[in-house]
């Protein structure tokens, strides 16, 4: 591959060679690799055979996909159309009904045990899964025989992820997580409500140049996303740190642009990149705590879709105490050279002293005794 | 004089001693009767630190600021720029909050405004006063020595004094309550009350406090509770499962007891309150003294007898210091 | 026996090489008092939040005051328990404790942080007579004014005022009595101090309603053993006649005060059942037993007929107890004190030379005093 290929590439895109280029180190960049990664990346993208992508959705509400659309540099459907082959997506595909069906089939057939299924919304298992059926069966089947020659498997969105909307109580479709279903597989999560696209791009990203997934957290989220809390890197944390809180949407407070934790912020326990990376490229703090929403937590088990909104959260430190003064800190001075030598000194003082005078008495003494027989 | 006689003085000055000790031997003193204070909750703080930042605000004290540059609050203790502190345990690998092996908990340290306050004791010029309406526990600089017995007689170290100054004073927590800020009396609530997102630290009258202390020691693990913010049965609270607390209410009897308590869901000892007998240093020491000064009856008849035995010495020496002349 | 001594003053060249060397500790104190006044008691003490205490308050006051009871004892001696024969001692006495309590007084100044409100102590709008502090204050304060006027006939005696002298001597058994008062209330209360601390202080030492008891007669053992030490550094320095001869006659109420001192001390920490903690190995469980061993000392040479003949054990005895004494009340105040936490002191250097500059101070004027002033009792011929 030469750059001439990248040059193709960069046509095929609509975007100059440099702007390519660009977006490939930024991808690096998010994923914390080093900007020859970038260079990489680009010739892994430039490369003719493309990764082929099934994406399944689920229990879903297309959210996962509104927001892919959304991410334009350059735009994500180019990248998605151009850069990997996707074969299967119901609301992107070309081809519908049986048509669709077959293709996929096709795509799986000749790409076994290579391509990467993608699976949004979460799997209802009640009743056989009869709650969602596409082409006559249970979407629960399709996942599972997808998923046999799948290089990967990535759930996207909180759905697919921790079960989501639908799996909020009393969960009438038994609404289940994909890595549930899946249980003998690596599934990679990319949580989110909606997610952010480059958490999924920069994965798909990963996988494609370097043939392995990125690290994964202990939820199986890839580390470089959602390795931090949201509330160690929020704009609005001075605000919290200081006592500064909105207590009512539209109050003082909230006007002020306060912390949003007393109105239930999950970003203290919620771990995701969002403050740094932002919604829809349009910057100046276009997330939801930038814009004056608390966090919900979508992007955490057990906290988005099952918390109270309003609900405070707990404040997650890691290892928390390394950095507040413990029970105990050290204070005042010891003893010091100095010191102890002129204390040493004194005390020897007074010994030697009475050592003197006590020798001397003792001679005194020991005359006026000779004295008083001589005179007796 | 012979030995006979100087015993008897002495006996006599015993004597007056213990018998008009008893009738001022004193037991600790009672709650005032619109006594104020604070409750915190270490399961529920998180620690923050606004209320270490809005004391800070408040009471118009420096950042102390460590080894040079850094420009945020670095305190680490109680001191004459700090008189709020968030303090972390924190033991083995320090990740299960409250929990006392590999965890961590919060305390909150401030003065604890005791009932029966040993620094209002001990000061010599009465600088340190109990309010005896809210019992907050306040300080008069311009009354102040600087003795700093206060620092010493305090059982939690929380007066403190300003080494660093030529002019230094006394420096402590007043609730809020001091000339020029009164935010009490203003109907405030003091600034870490006001400040604290969770409600660890919650402001009210010490009767109040411990019955919401006692509600929630009774809470079973787990159990959803409204938690209040600011003051017992405030419009804001939050919801949250009550965590295991251990049983104890940190200053409804410790040293006569205090009007900031604490509740926490491991012992008070290891978040570095110290065990303390129910009876108050202060009446002990108040009792002794009063045993032997009380109405200065025993050194009034000590002094009669050695006024006595001193003039009949005096003359004895002058007469024969005559008669050698 | 005559009860009436004649005293002058020694004369002999003041300014000697150990007076030099002293004004040298004296001058370096004054100078450091300046750097503290400058810019406060941090810049020259280890002084901080847990212990507000240091040796300025441990030796110069507590200890010190401790170190000048001897005018105390013998006025109680001579004039109180009319033991007449004790005359010669009480002068030099006088002139420690009034040097000793001065002294302490200044010490408390210096040590204060918010000196220029001293006058409060006496405001009675501001007294709290619930605080030992305020006893002890005002006791230290009246006392030292008393020292000053017990001693006053040495120097009407030296500028030949007869006249006011004689005036002064028909009122001093007033003083003498005041004299004898102060130092018992304001002695014992120094151990009350440390009933206010409670669990701070380590229990080897918490003897709360004891605490006055105990601090009286580490007082009084203080008082007698500085006469001997004085007598015999004045008999060794100054080349005066040996006064062991009298100082042999404060053995048995030594002796019995010590007996009553250990009965006390060892009766409440049984009682207590906190002995075991001498036993512990710590810092304070060591110090304990030092200071059960220096005060041991003076008890067994005391005990022993043969011993005491010899001034030479006299002063062994003595200043085993001064350090016995001086090493209890450290250990009460400073060492078994314990505020919790992560505080720790130990006094700086500056701190240390400021309290050898007020020892230095006391010694040179003790020496100027007896040098120039009939302090001392006129030397026998034969001396």
């Amino acid at each position: 591959m030469n750059n001439n290929e990248l040059q193709q590439v960069a046509e095929r895109l609509g975007v100059s060679r440099r702007t390519f280029m660009k977006f490939c180190t930024g991808v690096a960049a998010t994923l914390g690799l080093s900007a020859g990664a970038g260079v990489q990346m680009a010739h892994a993208i430039a490369n003719p055979r493309r990764p082929a992508v099934i994406w399944l959705s689920a229990q879903e509400c297309t959210g996962c996909t509104e927001s892919l659309l959304r991410a334009n540099h350059p735009s994500l459907e180019h990248l998605i159309l151009d850069l990997v082959s996707l074969d299967y997506h119901e609301t992107l595909s070309v081809p519908a009904g049986h048509a669709a069906e077959e293709a996929k089939q096709h795509s799986m057939k000749e790409n076994w045990g290579k391509y990467v299924l993608v699976v949004d919304g979460s799997i209802p298992m009640k009743d056989g899964g009869i709650y969602c059926k596409v082409a006559g069966k249970p979407i629960v089947d399709h996942v599972r025989e997808a998923a046999e020659g799948a290089a990967a498997i990535i759930s996207i969105g909180s759905c697919a992820a921790w079960g989501g909307v639908p799996s909020a109580g009393p969960n009438p479709t038994e609404a289940t997580p994909v890595d549930k279903v899946l249980t003998d597989k690596t599934v990679v999560n990319i949580p989110g409500c909606p997610p952010n696209p480059y958490n999924f791009l920069s994965t798909v990203l990963h996988l494609v140049t370097f043939g392995t997934l990125p690290e994964l957290d202990h939820l199986n989220r890839p580390k470089f996303a959602y390795g931090r809390l949201i509330h160690e890197n929020c704009e609005r944390r001075p605000h919290f740190d200081a006592g500064r809180f909105a207590l009512e949407f539209g109050d003082e407070g909230h006007k002020q642009g306060f912390c949003l934790y007393k109105l239930g912020c999950k970003g203290p326990e919620t771990y995701a990149n969002c403050p740094a990376v932002e919604f829809g490229d349009v910057g100046g703090g276009a997330w939801p705590v930038g814009v004056g929403h608390p966090c919900f937590g979508c992007t955490e088990q057990g906290v988005g879709f099952e918390k109270g909104i309003h609900q405070l959260a707990d404040v997650i430190t890691v290892t928390p105490p390394t950095t507040f003064p413990g029970i105990a800190e050290p204070v005042g001075q010891g003893v010091t050279p100095g010191a102890a030598a002129l204390l040493g000194a004194v005390g020897g003082a007074v010994l030697g002293a009475t050592a003197v005078a006590v020798k001397q008495l003792g001679k005194a003494e020991a005359s006026e005794q000779s004295d008083n027989d001589s005179q007796s | 004089m012979n030995r006979r006689d100087f015993l008897k003085v002495a006996g006599s000055g015993a004597l007056i001693a213990t018998t008009s000790g008893a009738a001022e031997a004193r037991g600790n003193l009672p709650v005032p009767d619109n006594a104020v204070g604070m409750l915190y909750d270490s399961t529920l703080c998180i620690g923050c630190r606004a209320c270490v930042y809005k004391c800070k605000e408040v009471n118009d004290m420096p950042n102390v600021v460590r080894d040079g540059e850094v420009q945020w609050d670095q305190a680490e203790e109680l001191s004459g720029d700090t008189l709020n502190i968030i303090k972390a345990y924190k033991q083995g690998t320090g990740e299960t909050k409250n929990s006392a092996v590999d965890g961590f908990a919060f305390i909150k340290r401030n003065c604890m405004h005791c009932v029966d306050a040993g620094c209002v004791s001990v000061c010599p010029v009465s600088a340190m006063q109990k309010d005896p309406e809210t019992g907050i526990v306040s300080h008069n600089p311009d009354a102040c020595i600087g003795c700093r017995y206060c620092v010493a007689a305090c059982p939690y170290n929380v007066p403190k004094y300003e080494y660093d100054e030529a002019f230094g004073q006394i420096q402590k927590c007043q609730l809020c309550n001091q000339k020029g800020v009164e935010r009490i009396n203003k109907g405030l609530n003091p600034g870490c009350v006001e400040v604290c997102p969770t409600g660890a630290n919650i402001f009210g009258t010490r009767e109040e406090l411990l019955q919401e202390a006692k509600r929630r020691l009774a809470l079973k693990p787990g159990e959803d509770y409204t938690y209040p913010l600011e003051r017992v049965g405030s419009t804001y609270g939050h919801v949250k499962a009550a965590p295991d607390y251990t049983q104890h209410i940190f200053g409804e009897h410790e040293g006569g007891g205090t009007q900031v308590m604490v509740i926490a869901g491991m012992e008070h000892t290891k978040l570095g309150l110290p065990d303390l007998p129910e009876r108050s240093y202060a009446s002990v020491s108040e009792t002794v003294q009063h045993t032997i000064y009380g109405g200065m009856l025993a050194p009034a008849g000590l002094l009669a007898g050695l006024l006595y035995f001193a003039r009949r010495s005096c003359k004895e020496t002058d007469k024969e210091g005559e008669d050698e002349v | 026996m005559s009860h009436h001594h004649e005293h002058a003053p020694i004369g002999g060249r003041l300014i000697t090489l150990p007076f030099l060397f002293l004004s040298a500790l004296a001058l370096i104190a004054v100078v450091l008092l300046v750097e503290r006044f400058m810019y406060g008691l941090g810049a020259v003490t280890n002084l901080n939040d847990g212990f507000p205490w240091g040796i300025w308050v441990v030796y110069d006051i507590v200890v010190g005051t401790g170190f000048a009871c001897g005018g105390y004892v013998l006025a109680l001696t001579v004039y109180i328990a009319n033991k007449g024969k004790y005359h010669p001692l009480v002068r030099p006495a006088l002139l420690a404790s009034l040097f000793g309590y001065s002294l302490g007084g200044l010490g408390a100044i210096v040590d204060m942080g918010r000196y220029w409100n001293f006058y409060q102590m006496f405001n009675p709008a501001q007294q709290n007579f619930n605080s030992v502090m305020l006893e002890v204050g005002l006791c230290v304060a009246a006392y030292s004014i008393v020292l000053f006027i017990e001693f006053l006939p040495v120097i009407f005696e030296k500028f030949r005022a007869d006249e006011w002298k004689k005036k002064l001597e028909k009122i001093l058994f007033i003083f003498i009595a005041i004299g004898v008062l102060l130092p018992t209330m304001h002695q014992s209360s120094l151990g009350s101090l440390l009933i206010a601390m409670g669990g701070k202080v380590h229990p080897l030492w918490q003897s709360a309603y004891l605490m006055p008891v105990l601090a009286i007669t580490t007082a009084m053992m203080l008082g007698f053993s500085i006469v001997i030490f004085e007598g015999s550094m004045a008999t060794v320095g100054l080349r005066q006649p040996s006064e062991t001869h009298l100082h042999r006659g404060l053995i048995k109420v030594i002796r019995a005060l010590l007996v009553l001192f250990f009965i006390v001390r060892l009766g409440d920490l049984l009682y207590r059942g906190v002995l075991g903690a001498a036993f512990s190995g710590t810092l304070q469980g060591n110090m304990f037993l030092l200071e059960m061993v220096l005060f041991l000392i003076p008890l067994v040479v005391l005990s022993s007929a043969n011993l005491v003949r010899q001034g030479r054990f006299l002063l062994i005895a003595a200043v085993s107890l001064l350090l016995a004494g001086a090493l209890y009340r450290f250990n009460a105040f400073l060492i078994g004190f314990d505020p919790g936490a992560g505080y720790i002191y130990f006094p700086s250097v500056k701190e240390l030379l400021v309290s050898i500059g007020i020892v230095a101070i006391e010694i040179l004027g003790y020496l100027f005093f007896v040098k120039m002033f009939p302090v001392l009792p006129k030397a026998h011929a034969h001396a």
